[in-house]
């Protein structure tokens, strides 16, 4: 095939090279998904909180976040954190940080979105029936806003699993680190690189069909 | 902590200061971008379009498969493929420069969103739109060219400066195949100098500001574009 050969590739490198960097990758997508959800919900109730001194940060930090290319994100973490705690830290733990408070500002204009889709009408009968703002919140409004975001969110995570390649920044050791390493050593590199590749579409394109799936039967359900 | 902001004075070791380097680099970011936002918009338009069109299917096969496989697969990922294999698997790419590589990979992987932009913005106009061409007896080509595009790109202007910021951040990830441009010029001088905080803090803001300046760049096209008294809800832009 065009001066390619795939025949370097077996199950043993795939398990030795491959299959280490797979799993940073989703620990890495999964730990960010989930934090960044926490800490997005956390910054949207401030943006909307309307008392400036909660406002004002949240607004600075996610349109901070927003306005800087994640490369420079990671490069800034990888730089800052090991002076901020005193001690060096690995490059994966600083990938994984990076990513939860980066991925965190796109989250919270997801939430912030989903929460300003719910009718006022479900604001004022949870006040109606003398709940608090925090029961109004985690009872009525944030079930309901979550589950409004449950595809945009879903289709974030997947942006969030590609742009987890781009630790190749620090050096942490994903996915693609792994072909790119297992082509080096067999000297292989653009067979490596296609095959790199393939993964990330079989990954990404099954997953974004199943988001496509899930969203045509929650639009069913309301 | 202490500042030193006279790190951009000192010599780099070729004659030039840092700072000459960070303004050179800067150009080749902006260079970058601005050449990839042609590729994007121009491959955008075409494969969004054809996704629209009424009797092509095979066209609007192509223009599927296009964006499938230029949204599922990394920007890192596609520029290796762009730097490494195209020059292996077709040698005649073998002369071609690689800043011209970086910007058909840039241009390719943001020609997807734009087009699926483009798609969205197509079918949100009313079908009267395509009939009323019909009924001046257009042609397929005519009503697009003279009704549907004109009223679509209006629409589709939001989404459009969204895409053009995520452009001019992504362009770097260009420093993975050494293209002298911002990011690249951040991690080498940092290593150089270990003046970093001094040197990201110069960088960052030369992003913010470019991406500010595309911003109002695209606001005043919106202005200036706008249709009076048209309000049409714009389709949602994401991803970063």
């Amino acid at each position: 095939m065009l001066g390619l050969d795939l025949s370097f590739l077996n199950w043993d490198i795939l398990s030795k090279f491959v299959m280490n960097g797979f799993i940073f990758s989703v620990q890495l997508t999964v730990i960010a998904t989930l934090g960044g959800i926490v800490l997005g919900t956390v910054l949207a109730l401030m943006r909307l909180s309307g008392n400036p001194l909660l406002t004002i940060p949240a607004t600075i930090y996610v349109n901070g976040m927003r306005s800087i290319p994640l490369v420079m994100v990671i490069l800034w973490f990888f730089l800052l954190v090991p002076t901020l705690i005193g001690r060096p830290i690995g490059a994966e733990l600083s990938a994984t940080i990076t990513f939860v408070a980066f991925e965190a500002a796109y989250f919270s204009e997801i939430m912030r979105a989903g929460i300003q889709s719910i009718s006022r009408g479900q604001v004022n009968a949870g006040r109606a029936m003398g709940m608090t703002y925090s029961q109004n919140m985690r009872l009525i409004i944030l079930p309901q806003a979550f589950r409004n975001m449950v595809p945009i969110l879903l289709t974030q995570t997947i942006i969030l699993f590609q742009d987890t390649s781009l630790v190749y920044a620090i050096g942490a050791y994903d996915l693609l680190k792994g072909f790119t390493t297992a082509g080096k050593i067999y000297g292989r590199t653009e067979e490596a690189y296609l095959l790199a590749a393939v993964v990330y579409f079989v990954i990404c394109f099954g997953l974004s069909y199943m988001v496509k799936r899930l969203q045509s039967r929650i639009a069913i359900i309301r | 902590m202490r500042w030193d902001w006279q790190v951009f004075l000192n010599d780099d070791g070729s004659g030039r200061t840092y700072l000459e380097w960070m303004l050179g680099a800067w150009g080749w970011t902006l260079s970058v971008a601005g050449m990839a936002w042609i590729v994007a918009m121009v491959f955008g338009a075409l494969m969004g379009t054809f996704r629209t069109l009424p009797n092509s299917p095979w066209l609007v096969r192509l223009g599927n498969v296009w964006v499938e496989i230029f949204r599922n697969v990394p920007l890192l990922v596609q520029i290796f493929i762009w730097y490494f294999v195209v020059p292996k698997m077709f040698p005649a790419m073998k002369s071609v420069p690689s800043f011209v590589l970086v910007v058909m990979a840039l241009g390719f992987f943001t020609s997807a969103r734009i087009a699926e932009q483009v798609r969205a913005g197509v079918q949100a106009l009313p079908r009267g739109q395509r009939y009323a061409g019909m009924a001046m007896g257009f042609t397929t080509l005519q009503s697009y060219r003279y009704i549907i595009l004109p009223m679509a790109f209006r629409i589709i202007i939001p989404p459009l400066t969204s895409e053009s910021m995520n452009l001019l951040k992504n362009s770097s990830v260009a420093f993975a195949v050494s293209i002298a441009e911002l990011t690249m010029f951040a991690m080498q001088a940092q290593e150089e100098t270990s003046r970093g905080v001094e040197i990201y803090l110069a960088v960052t803001a030369l992003y913010a500001i470019s991406a500010f300046a595309v911003n109002r760049v695209m606001a005043l096209v919106e202005k200036k574009m706008q249709i009076p008294g048209l309000v049409v809800a714009s389709p949602a832009g994401g991803g970063h």
